[in-house]
């Protein structure tokens, strides 16, 4: 059954998130070839419009006003309800990210629908399409349909593929100028916390530091690491408890829940705590000096050693094949 | 001041998880209060402390929730309320819980609404937000502070790490995230008082709802565990052949770098 979808793009720092282009594949895969529609809230963001297109959206909203230019739950509800209204989707697709988490569940107890949310697979399957979410913190998964109207799901970064980028693709990119009015709450400052470079929850490569960092100092050599490959910097509530890093590092059940394509544990034990965070990792490589570490039942590749000597063995080693690249 | 605190009961899941007849096997499992909803009960004692008031903490769920709503109680809060959906309600969802929260809430007069950002078993994230909605509220969600004045409030959110400062009014709901406080334990004489509290207990019906009301729009459909991870090598030999070892593997087994 063909579906018309919205998509909802989001920006950070001017451009797209990934997120958003893998949201696309997914509402490409609810709209069984029905037209997916972009949607991007703010003020003056149209130009990005054309990036959704490139990566095949059939055409793209861009939903303005000068009060939209920082997120605000009413501000960007009231937004997507007039866009929801002009367009009456039979889907909607958003990124299980800060804002898709706050905005979704508000949209839909507005429209008195179901909604799935931190989907990390979709297929159709005897006629219904099946959304597969990880439950238990990860530890169990399953597979939910909505039964009742429109299809409404959340997708949780670096899970879905994207659609390949088309850059000669071309579409419709259109303003819509919307009301906002009554915002009931102001955000008054916003403090950067996360460091400049690779967003935590998107990085394909995390260098993760535990108790073993010992230190703040000891996360440089981990930093350095993240920076030659890419990648992003982790901790465990062990290291941030302990002061060696700011919170909005910590990855695990309390903290940000990653799935790269590698992750490296350093001087990381592995609680359950932790685990429940990164353990559907596409690939885990632990460091730790004690070789009963529980850390190493989950890892791919471990290395039973000092993580301040393997480090930066393994920046020098990451550097030389750069080099020959 | 009245504060509500939405609790819900969870599977500690930092236990094994098990299936049972192609469901999680709950036999033998610990149950908790969902850690962040813990969050919310303290912050709610500590501003009913600091401003008066009444702290009542309500779960949707079966009478087996009575133990957590008398930890909340143990803990400070002063009356209980559970609502039992179990002759009722066979597979709820979100919509389902928000609606039959947002039915008892609606005539009481509400001054701030507090929740877990997110149940640890289910992990949605949902309730909190679609109550203060059907409520007619402002909400906001992972607040990490919150200061009340009067009936003007200002909020700390974490967002992914990043921190706004939000400027809101009473009445309210926020979610809790980690790092709004220390919950505390219940003390001997917190868990005495605790048994001779107001618990209450309803149903659907007191509610006026029947089932229908509150049908889920969603269905689970199947529950699987994880692959299991296979076999993971650990490296020998000299630290720095294990170095190389591990980065030829990254690049030709693994194929991520």
């Amino acid at each position: 059954m063909a579906r018309k979808v919205l998509v909802l793009g989001e920006v950070r720092d001017g451009s797209l998130r990934n997120v958003s282009f893998e949201a696309i594949a997914a509402a490409k895969a609810v709209a069984e070839g029905g037209e997916v529609v972009g949607v991007i809230i703010g003020d003056n963001v149209s130009h990005l419009g054309e990036e959704m297109i490139k990566y095949r959206a059939d055409r793209v909203i861009a939903a303005e006003n000068a009060q939209l230019k920082q997120y605000t739950t009413d501000g960007f509800a009231q937004a997507l309800l007039q866009v929801i209204q002009a367009e009456q989707p039979e889907g909607i697709i958003a990124g299980h990210t800060a804002m898709g988490k706050d905005l979704t569940p508000k949209i839909a107890a507005k429209l008195d629908s179901g909604l799935i949310s931190d989907v990390t697979a979709i297929e159709e399957a005897g006629g219904n399409i099946v959304f597969t979410r990880p439950i238990y913190s990860g530890k169990a998964f399953e597979k939910r349909i909505m039964t009742d109207g429109l299809i409404f799901a959340t997708v949780r970064p670096n899970n879905i593929v994207p659609p390949e980028k088309d850059e000669a693709r071309t579409g419709e990119v259109k303003k819509m100028a919307v009301d906002v009015k009554d915002l009931r709450t102001i955000v008054k400052e916003v403090v950067r916390k996360t460091s400049e470079g690779v967003d935590l929850s998107e990085a394909k490569i995390i260098v993760s530091g535990g108790r073993g960092v010992k230190s703040a100092e000891g996360f440089e050599p981990l930093k350095e690491l993240a920076k030659v490959l890419g990648g992003a910097v982790g901790a465990s509530r062990g290291a941030c408890d302990a002061g060696y890093c700011d919170y909005s590092l910590q990855i695990g059940q309390t903290g940000k829940v990653v799935t790269p394509d590698l992750y490296i544990a350093c001087g990381i034990s592995g609680a359950i705590q932790h685990l429940a965070g990164m353990s559907n990792s596409k690939v885990i490589v632990a460091i730790n000096k004690d070789p009963e570490a529980n850390i190493f039942n989950v890892a791919d590749y471990g290395i039973v050693g000092d993580l301040f000597e393997v480090v930066p063995l393994l920046i020098e080693e990451f550097k030389q094949l750069k080099v020959n690249a | 001041m009245n504060i509500y605190v939405l609790l819900k009961r969870t599977f500690d899941t930092e236990e094994k998880i098990t299936l049972k007849d192609a469901k999680i096997n709950e036999e033998e499992a610990e149950f908790i209060i969902n850690p962040y909803d813990e969050y919310a009960v303290e912050e709610a004692i500590q501003l009913r402390d600091a401003h008066g008031g009444e702290v009542t903490v309500i779960s949707v769920g079966n009478e087996e929730a009575e133990k957590q709503l008398r930890t909340a109680l143990a803990m400070g809060a002063d009356k209980a309320v559970l609502i039992n959906t179990e002759d009722d309600v066979e597979d709820g969802d979100q919509y389902t819980t928000a609606k039959i929260l947002a039915e008892y809430l609606r005539d009481k007069e509400v001054d701030l609404i507090l929740a877990g950002n997110v149940a640890i078993d289910g992990g949605s994230g949902q309730v909190g937000p679609r109550v203060a909605e059907l409520l007619g509220i402002p909400y906001v969600t992972t607040i990490t502070k919150i200061d009340i004045d009067g009936r003007n409030v200002t909020v700390v959110r974490d967002v992914e790490g990043d921190e706004e400062i939000i400027e809101t009014t009473l009445p309210l709901l926020v979610t809790a995230q980690q790092g709004l406080n220390e919950p505390r334990y219940p003390s001997l004489p917190g868990i005495m008082k605790a048994k001779k509290k107001p618990f209450d207990e309803l149903e659907l019906d007191d509610l006026d709802l029947d089932e229908d009301d509150v049908m889920a729009k969603t269905k689970a459909i199947e529950i699987f565990l994880p692959p299991a991870r296979g076999e993971g090598k650990i490296l020998e030999g000299e630290l720095a052949d294990q170095v190389k070892e591990l980065v030829q593997l990254l690049q030709r087994e693994a194929k991520v770098i």
